[in-house]
C-alpha cells in the first residue's frame, strides 16, 4: 500500500493498484451515507436506495486520483487538468442529485441545469473553465529554475503589496464610503454590505486577540452576545438610548473578557482554545435558560432602533416631540435612510476598530503582544508580565466584540441565543485565519469571500455550510498562513524590507 | 439521603461515562501522537451512529433483525469498519498535508472538516431527528424501596461490558504489539522513530483508524441507548469527550477512560440532584477548573517547558 504512494516512476500495475485502493475507500465511505437514505415515514424509518450516488462518488474519486497521479508524475499538463475538471463536475453532479429524483437513472442533471437558461450556461462554463485553468496553471514543472522563478514572482507581488498597503487601504475605505451612492436604491446590496461590515469589524476585533497576541479564542461570539444582550436589556428595562448603551455594551463585554481571561490565560494555545469554546457555550446555555432575564430561546424582540444621534428619528411616524430625519434635512421620506445610516454607523465603528488596532501596534503594549506571540519565555525573562499583557488584548478584543454586538441588536431589532452559536465563532475565526493572521486587509478580503459570496448564492442555501467547511479546509491546504500571509512583527532588528519578505518565503 | 436514587444516578452516570470515555480515547491518542486536537472527532462519532442505524435498517429490511445477537454484531462490525475509513480519510485529506505547518493551521482545518462532515450528513440523510425502536429491552431490578426501584437495564450492562472489553483489547494492543510500540515511539519522537524504520505516516493513520473505530462503537451505543440521533450530536459529545480527555490527562489512555467516567458521573449527579438545564455548564466548569489547577490532568505528567 505505502509502496504505491512512494512510487516516483510511473508503473502501470502500481497505478492500477493505487486507483483500486482509492475506489475501495470511496466505496466504503459512500456505501451507507450516500447509497442509502433514511426516510421518515409515519410507520417509522424506511430506506431508499441511491446507488447512482455511490457510483458517481467512486467515479469522481478514481478520476480525480488519476489526475493527481498525472500531476505528481509530470505526465501531461493537459491530461491532469482534464481529469481534475471531470472529477469536479462529477462531485457537483453528485451533490445536485441529493435532491429528490423520480428516476435515479436519468441523464446527468448537471447538463440539464447548465442548458436550462443562458445565465446558467455561462455560470456552468465559467465553473468548468476556472477549475480547468487552476489545474492547468498551478501544475509545477519540477525544474528548479521554474520553482525559483515562481518564488521570485510571489516575493515581488508581496513586496508590491506591502509597500502599497496604505494606498490599498485608502482605496478600500473610499470604495466603502461611496458604496451607498452606487447602490443607493438597492436594499439587498446595502443589507449585504452591512452584514459583511459587521463581520469585518468582528474579524478586526478578534484579530487583536488571535493575530496580534497569538491567543486562539474559539468563544469570541460570547462577547458579541454580551454586547447585544446588554444593549437590548438596558434599552428595554431602563429606557436608555443606543448612543448611551453603545459604550456601556463595550464596557460590559470588556469586563466579561477580563473575568473570563483572568483564570485561563495562563494556559497554552489549544487548551486556551477549548476553554474559550467552553465559555462561549456556557454563555449560550445561560442565555437559553435564564428565562426571566433574557427571555430564553424566544429572545428579545422589538429592540429600539437607533436615532440620528438623538436629534431625529428614522420612522415614518415620529413620536411626539421629535422630528424625523427627513424633516431635519428637508428630504422626502425614504425607508432607505435608516439602512444607509446603519451602514455608515457600522463602517465608522469598524474603522475605529481598525484605527485603534493600528495605533496599538505602535504602542509598547502592542509590541509586547507581538513579542509574546513570538516567544513567551523570552518575554517573561525580559520582564513583560504575560498575564496582564494577554488580559489587555483579551479585554480590548472583547470590547470591540461588544460594540459589534450592540450594533447587531439595534440593526436586527430582535436577538435570540440562536444567533450566538459556536458556528459564529468558527466563522469569525476562519475570517481572521484565512485573511492571514495579523493582516488587516486580509480580514476584509476574507470577510467578503466568506460572508459576501455565500450570501449571494442564497439558492444553494442547503449547500452553503458544506461548501463553507470544505472551503476552510481547501484554503488551509493551499495557503496555511492565510490569503495574505502577513505575520511578522511590526518591527524587527536589522532587517530591511526586502530581507523580511525573503525570510518569510523560506 | 435516598440511597436508591443515588445508586440509580451512579448507574446512569457510569453508562454515560463509558460512552464519553470511548470517544475521549480517540482525542487522547491523536493528541499524544501528533499534538493536535482532532476537532472533527465528534463528527466521526456521529457518523458511527448513523452507520449503525442504517445497518440496523438494512438488517430489518433483510428480515434478520429478529436474531438479535447477529444484528448487534453486524451493527458493531459494519459501523466500526465504515467509520474507520472516515477517520483515515479525514487524516489523509485535512491533516497530513498540514503536519509540518504551524499549530493553528491543523486546528482550523479540523474545524472546517467538522463543519463539512456535519453538513454532509445533514444533506445526505436529512436534518430531522432519526428515531429508532429499542432493541435491547428489559433489565434487572437491583433494589426496591418505598418510592423508587433501582433499574439496571440490559442495555446498560451491554454498554459497560463492551466498553470494558474494548478497553482491555486496546490496552493490550498498545502495550504488547509492534503496532503499539511504533505508536509509543512516534509519541516520544517522530523523527527518531522514522529514522529507526517506523513507518510514521502509517502509524499515524492507524491511530486515527483506531480512534474512529472506538468512536463508532460509542455512536452505536448511543443510538441503542437513547433511541434518537441527529446530525448535530457530534459537537457537544465531542467537546465533552475532549473535556474528559483533558481531565484524565491528555495522552494517557487510562486517563481518558477515567475522565470519561468522571464526566459521566458529574453530569448524571448534577442533573439528578441539581438542575438538568445547566448540566453542560457543570461540565465546562469542571474543564476550566482542571485546566487552571492541574493542566496536566489527573493521570498525565506535567509538561516540561522547553526553550
Amino acid at each position: 500500500m505505502s509502496a504505491a504512494f512512494a512510487s516516483s516512476r510511473t508503473n502501470g500495475s502500481e497505478v492500477v493498484k493505487e486507483l483500486a485502493f482509492f475506489a475501495v475507500i470511496a466505496l466504503l465511505m459512500s456505501v451507507m451515507l450516500l447509497g442509502v437514505e433514511t426516510v421518515d415515514r409515519p410507520t417509522g424509518l424506511e430506506l431508499a436506495v441511491r446507488w447512482d450516488l455511490v457510483l458517481i462518488a467512486i467515479g469522481a474519486t478514481v478520476i480525480g486520483r488519476l489526475g493527481l497521479i498525472f500531476r505528481r508524475e509530470n505526465i501531461s499538463r493537459l491530461g491532469q487538468a482534464v481529469l481534475i475538471t471531470l472529477s469536479a463536475v462529477a462531485v457537483f453532479e453528485m451533490f445536485v442529485r441529493f435532491r429528490e429524483l423520480d428516476d435515479r437513472w436519468v441523464s446527468p442533471v448537471f447538463l440539464d441545469m447548465v442548458f436550462s437558461s443562458v445565465v446558467s450556461t455561462i455560470v456552468g462554463i465559467a465553473f468548468v473553465a476556472i477549475i480547468f485553468a487552476t489545474a492547468y496553471f498551478t501544475m509545477k514543472d519540477k525544474t528548479s529554475a521554474d520553482v525559483e522563478e515562481s518564488a521570485k514572482l510571489s516575493s515581488k507581488i508581496q513586496l508590491a503589496y506591502r509597500s502599497n498597503t496604505k494606498k490599498i487601504g485608502l482605496i478600500g475605505i473610499i470604495f466603502f464610503i461611496i458604496f451607498p451612492f452606487i447602490f443607493g436604491e438597492d436594499r439587498s446590496a446595502i443589507d449585504l454590505a452591512t452584514l459583511v461590515m459587521i463581520y469585518i469589524m468582528l474579524g478586526w476585533g478578534l484579530n487583536i486577540v488571535v493575530g496580534l497576541a497569538g491567543l486562539l479564542d474559539l468563544g469570541y461570539v460570547a462577547f458579541y452576545a454580551v454586547g447585544a444582550y446588554s444593549y437590548a436589556l438596558l434599552s428595554q428595562n431602563f429606557d436608555l438610548s443606543f448612543w448611551l448603551c453603545l459604550p456601556l455594551a463595550g464596557i460590559f463585554a470588556a469586563s466579561f473578557g477580563i473575568i473570563l481571561g483572568f483564570p485561563v490565560l495562563r494556559l497554552r494555545g489549544d487548551y486556551l482554545a477549548i476553554v474559550t469554546l467552553g465559555f462561549g457555550e456556557i454563555i449560550r446555555v445561560v442565555l437559553i435558560n435564564w428565562y426571566d432575564l433574557t427571555g430564553g430561546p424566544d429572545g428579545i424582540s422589538s429592540i429600539e432602533r437607533p436615532s440620528f444621534f438623538g436629534l431625529a428619528d428614522f420612522s415614518r411616524r415620529v413620536p411626539e416631540g421629535t422630528i424625523g430625519f427627513n424633516e431635519l434635512f428637508g428630504m422626502e421620506y425614504s425607508s432607505m435612510h435608516r439602512l444607509i445610516f446603519l451602514y455608515y454607523l457600522i463602517l465608522v465603528l469598524a474603522l475605529v476598530t481598525n484605527f485603534v488596532t493600528l495605533r496599538l501596534r505602535k504602542l509598547p503594549i502592542g509590541r509586547a503582544w507581538e513579542a509574546l506571540r513570538e516567544d513567551e519565555i523570552a518575554c517573561r525573562s525580559l520582564g513583560i508580565n504575560p498575564t496582564n499583557t494577554k488580559l489587555s488584548a483579551f479585554a480590548i478584543g472583547a470590547m470591540f466584540g461588544g460594540f459589534a454586538g450592540a450594533f447587531f441588536a439595534t440593526r436586527q431589532g430582535f436577538i435570540s441565543p440562536e444567533s450566538f452559536t459556536f458556528l459564529e465563532s468558527a466563522v469569525i475565526l476562519a475570517i481572521v485565519v484565512l485573511g492571514g493572521m495579523g493582516s488587516q486587509i486580509g480580514v476584509v478580503l476574507a470577510a467578503i469571500v466568506m460572508i459576501g459570496f455565500p450570501e449571494m448564492f442564497r439558492e444553494l442555501a442547503e449547500y452553503r455550510m458544506l461548501i463553507f467547511g470544505a472551503g476552510i479546509v481547501a484554503i488551509m491546504l493551499w495557503r496555511p498562513r492565510g490569503l495574505l500571509s502577513f505575520r511578522d512583527p511590526t518591527i524587527l532588528l536589522n532587517m530591511s524590507q526586502k530581507e523580511k519578505v525573503a525570510g518569510e518565503i523560506k | 439521603m435516598d440511597w436508591a436514587y443515588f445508586l440509580q444516578q451512579l448507574i446512569n452516570g457510569l453508562t454515560l461515562g463509558a460512552i464519553y470515555g470511548l470517544i475521549a480515547i480517540g482525542y487522547t491518542m491523536v493528541y499524544g501522537i501528533i499534538g493536535m486536537i482532532n476537532f472533527a472527532h465528534g463528527e466521526i462519532y456521529m457518523i458511527g451512529a448513523f452507520h449503525s442505524l442504517i445497518t440496523f435498517l438494512i438488517c430489518q429490511a433483510a428480515g434478520i433483525s429478529g436474531i438479535l445477537p447477529l444484528t448487534l454484531l453486524l451493527m458493531l462490525f459494519v459501523s466500526m469498519v465504515l467509520t474507520s475509513v472516515y477517520g483515515w480519510g479525514v487524516e489523509r485529506v485535512a491533516y497530513r498535508p498540514l503536519r509540518g505547518s504551524f499549530r493553528l493551521a491543523a486546528l482550523i482545518s479540523a474545524i472546517g472538516m467538522s463543519i463539512f462532515l456535519q453538513n454532509f450528513v445533514q444533506i445526505s440523510q436529512g436534518a430531522r431527528v432519526k428515531p429508532m425502536q429499542p432493541l435491547v429491552e428489559g433489565g434487572i431490578t437491583l433494589m426496591e424501596s418505598a418510592n423508587f426501584d433501582v433499574q439496571l437495564s440490559y442495555m446498560q450492562i451491554v454498554i459497560i461490558v463492551l466498553t470494558f472489553v474494548l478497553m482491555v483489547v486496546f490496552s493490550l494492543l498498545i502495550a504488547k504489539t509492534s503496532l503499539g510500540r511504533a505508536q509509543r515511539a512516534c509519541e516520544q519522537d517522530r523523527t527518531m522513530a522514522g529514522l529507526l524504520g517506523v513507518n510514521v505516516d502509517r502509524t499515524i493513520s492507524t491511530t486515527f483508524v483506531m480512534g474512529a473505530a472506538l468512536a463508532s462503537v460509542a455512536g452505536m451505543m448511543v443510538t441503542l441507548y437513547y433511541g434518537v440521533i441527529d446530525f448535530y450530536i457530534g459537537f457537544l459529545a465531542g467537546v465533552k469527550a475532549f473535556t474528559a480527555a483533558v481531565l484524565g490527562g491528555i495522552g494517557s489512555l487510562p486517563g481518558a477512560m477515567l475522565g470519561g467516567l468522571l464526566i459521566g458521573l458529574i453530569e448524571a449527579f448534577w442533573s439528578g440532584y441539581l438542575t438538568i438545564e445547566y448540566k453542560d455548564v457543570a461540565t465546562f466548569g469542571i474543564l476550566v477548573l482542571v485546566l487552571i489547577f492541574r493542566p496536566w490532568g489527573l493521570l498525565g505528567k506535567p509538561e516540561v517547558e522547553k526553550v
